[in-house]
């Protein structure tokens, strides 16, 4: 395999969409929490 | 008693594989009796806990000599503080044997005489809450006022865990020596990294318990600085939160990509989160006070600042434990975006356990940056939403990491194996573990978020209206979060059963048993700066922040403090 | 050290959204005055009853838009326990403790303070609408912890 010689170079694209979605998750929970502050 | 290892330390420059294969039979007593003392507290903490779900749902009532603050201290001394410390020991001991070798005599010596202190201070300060000395909860703010003896069995706690740390960096030292120029492995940087961290963390609580608390509650003094104790305890608190949750790290960095088959992500980029968390896990205590007066709002907002900093490490290694699951998918052959996702070991145990631990801590992180974000801080602040927050992350992604180490850890020390039927039960196990705080930490942060307070026996308030929405809905429902607590007791006592299994009954393991393994994965260090282990670089960095964040506050915390307050005993 | 490329996409997504988070508080805190509950005064916990404003609790008028509400919060109660605010203007809460640490909690309102004693803390809020809330303690000041509350009416003007 030649993703086994060096990660660097590894395909990654799944990482990349996973890491993006927990970041988008936690953007979604903080503006959700910051919309209820702002109505108090 | 002690076995001196045959094997000498590792050889070879700049690798930081795995050496020793197993830890010596000392190392491997030291360990149990952690884990022992670890699994007493575990048991006493979560019946404390069943205790409370009754107790808020008015299903039970206490005999007169017990009250729910009591049972709340015990809960949260025996899990957030006792559980946690003894079981870190007892990984990072095996750990260290395991990857330095085996411990001298000396170091041996003084880890038992450190586990002997901490247990003794733990026991004693159980002994003070449970005879009505110190219903002050395990944050003991002043000026509410406890027994001398309390501050002291917290001392000594604190002092047993320095006796550990500094003898395991003293097993650390003295392999360096054998060893010049060669980074360490893996293991052994970051339990140095948390180590670190911890000790120039408890520097705050023992400044405020042996020089505030004390003579205060012995009489010697009449007052106490309030406004002091709580910074001093919040300098302590935060990076405590940190001392939990960086050995689960240790155990998603290097205990996962074995699993997997596969090596870790990147060596130099592990190290320098296990870094980063040094520098800013602890000049950010002020992030807990954020709504309380005696400290100005630049402070309090330099430090939610450096709260953000302290999430970049936790994005590193996000990425890092993904890029791990993709990497060994695909050398399994896996193709597609997400076809790596098959190809994870969902039936190893000790895998599924860490995996759902990881998933746990999404919403516990991202609950985390809204608690830090200053104002945002008065929606949740003493509500159940931080209940609920450090559920999914102390006593999910925490508690059921150190439940997936148990699975092998135990058989490891014991030399037992994990049969087919306890493998069965660990699975249902984790499982009631994740449906039970499903339940129970959502209630608590939708409550939260309605206003419900944390750390309260039940009360109706003069049924006020705001009080009738906690009783209404599915998860903004009390009985909901009682629910979620029942299903918890339940894979609490189920865990109780498969560390017995474990530990007496399993069947002796046979040579080649992966389930009596201590997995670490190779780190290939090859590539890494040798500066990342310089530690005195990166404590001076960490005692620049602390002094930039807190000189200031605290020096207007004494100059211009108000006059002190006497101690109540409000039990 | 290396970073693969996505690592990089990522880090950079991921501490741009820290800043964003940061940003909107920090701007919302210190140009719209939204900063959390604080102040720098301090005060004398054993003499409580005779340091302005303590001495004459409740709620002060202040000019025509502002009101200053004074409360004073021991084991388990506050003093005074009724209080009267008309909606749409400032109220500005001024709380301290005379004995342990406890909060001054409206839920549903940005009100939640902690009262710590020798200090006094400040918090300006406007009620949008009339109604009655209920004011809590939500720090463990004792085994009557969870009875001390009150309730806030807050009128027409």
């Amino acid at each position: 395999m030649k993703n086994k010689k060096n990660p660097h170079e590894a395909d990654l694209r799944g990482t990349l969409i996973s890491v993006l979605t927990v970041g988008i998750l936690i953007a979604v929970m903080w503006f959700a929490v910051y919309a209820m502050y702002v109505a108090l | 008693m002690i076995l001196h290892s045959e094997r000498g330390p590792l050889a070879g420059r700049r690798t930081s594989s795995a050496v020793a294969a197993t830890a010596s039979a000392s190392e491997r007593k030291l360990a149990l009796w952690n884990i022992g003392f670890a699994y007493t507290a575990f048991l006493i903490g979560t019946l404390c806990g069943l205790i409370q779900v009754f107790m808020r749902n008015e299903m039970i009532e206490l005999p007169a000599w017990l009250d729910y603050y009591q049972v709340l201290t015990v809960h949260g001394v025996t899990l957030a503080l006792v559980y946690t410390t003894f079981f870190i020991y007892a990984f990072l001991i095996t750990g260290m044997s395991r990857s330095l070798g085996s411990f001298g005599p000396k170091v041996a010596r003084w880890s038992w005489i450190g586990f002997f202190v901490a247990a003794a201070g733990t026991v004693w300060a159980t002994i003070e809450i449970l005879s009505g000395r110190a219903s002050v909860l395990y944050t003991f703010y002043a000026p509410l006022k406890a027994s001398g003896w309390f501050y002291v069995s917290l001392a000594l706690l604190i002092i047993g865990t320095w006796i550990i740390s500094f003898a395991l960096i003293a097993h650390y030292v003295k392999w360096r020596k054998a060893n010049p120029g060669v980074l360490s492995p893996l293991f052994a940087f970051m339990t140095i990294s948390t180590l670190a961290m911890w000790i120039i963390a408890c520097l705050g609580v023992v400044a405020a318990v042996v020089f505030m608390y004390i003579p205060w509650a012995f009489g010697w003094v009449d007052t106490i600085n309030v406004e002091l104790s709580r910074t001093l305890f919040w300098f302590f608190g935060h990076p405590l939160v940190y001392f939990w949750l960086l050995p689960a790290y240790m155990a998603w960095y290097l205990v996962v990509p074995k699993l997997l088959g596969t090596k870790v992500f990147s060596d130099s980029l592990a190290r320098l989160s296990f870094l980063l968390f040094i520098l800013f896990s602890i000049p950010v205590g002020l992030h807990h006070q954020l709504t309380e007066p005696g400290v100005a709002d630049f402070w309090k907002f330099l430090q939610v600042t450096l709260t953000f900093m302290v999430v970049i490490p936790t994005l590193m290694t996000a990425f890092s434990l993904f890029a791990t699951f993709e990497i060994s998918g695909r050398q399994k052959g896996a193709k597609g975006l997400f076809g790596w996702v098959g190809k994870l070991p969902w039936n190893d145990i000790r895998f599924t356990s860490l995996f759902i631990s990881m998933v746990f801590f999404i919403p516990g992180g991202a609950g985390g940056i809204i608690n830090t974000s200053f104002q945002l801080n008065e929606l949740v602040h003493n509500t159940l939403w931080v209940v609920g927050h450090f559920h999914i992350t102390v006593g999910t992604p925490v508690a059921m990491t150190f439940m997936g180490i148990s699975f092998w850890l135990i058989p490891y020390l014991t030399g037992r194996t994990l049969t087919k039927t306890t493998k069965n039960l660990a699975f249902v196990q984790i499982i009631s573990w994740s449906v039970g705080m499903l339940f129970m930490s959502t209630a608590q942060h939708v409550l939260g978020l309605l206003g419900a307070p944390r750390r309260t026996q039940h009360s109706n308030y003069s049924d006020h209206p705001t009080v009738l929405g906690w009783f209404d809905g599915f998860f903004s429902n009390t009985s909901t979060l009682a629910l979620g607590g029942i299903i918890l007791f339940f894979s609490a006592m189920l865990l109780m059963v498969i560390v017995f299994r474990l530990w007496l009954i399993e069947p002796r393991s046979e040579k080649g048993d992966l389930y009596a393994e201590f997995p670490i994965a190779e780190s290939d260090a090859s590539a890494t700066p040798r500066w990342l282990e310089n530690w005195w670089i990166w404590i001076g960095i960490a005692v620049a922040l602390i002094l930039l964040a807190y000189t200031f506050p605290i020096t207007h915390m004494i100059q211009d403090a108000p006059p002190g307050s006497k101690g109540f005993i409000n039990w | 050290m290396h970073l693969h490329k996505f690592e990089k996409i990522w880090l950079i997504f991921g501490i741009a959204m820290l800043a964003v988070f940061l940003g909107i508080v920090g701007v919302q805190a210190f140009t719209q005055g939204q900063t959390p509950a604080g102040g720098m005064k301090k005060i004398d916990p054993e003499k409580v009853d005779v340091t302005a404003p303590f001495d004459d609790p409740g709620v002060h008028q202040i000019d025509d838009d502002t009101y200053e509400v004074v409360i004073k919060a021991m084991a388990y109660g506050y003093e005074p326990s009724e209080i009267k605010v008309p909606a749409g203007k400032e109220i500005i809460f001024k709380v301290t403790s005379k004995d342990v640490i406890h909060s001054f909690t409206i839920p549903n309102t940005k009100v939640n303070m902690m009262v710590v004693p020798g200090q006094i803390n400040e918090k300006r809020y406007t009620f949008n609408e009339p109604g009655t809330f209920l004011i809590l303690c939500n720090e463990y000041c004792g085994t009557g912890h969870h009875f001390m509350h009150t309730e806030i009416e807050v009128v027409e003007e």
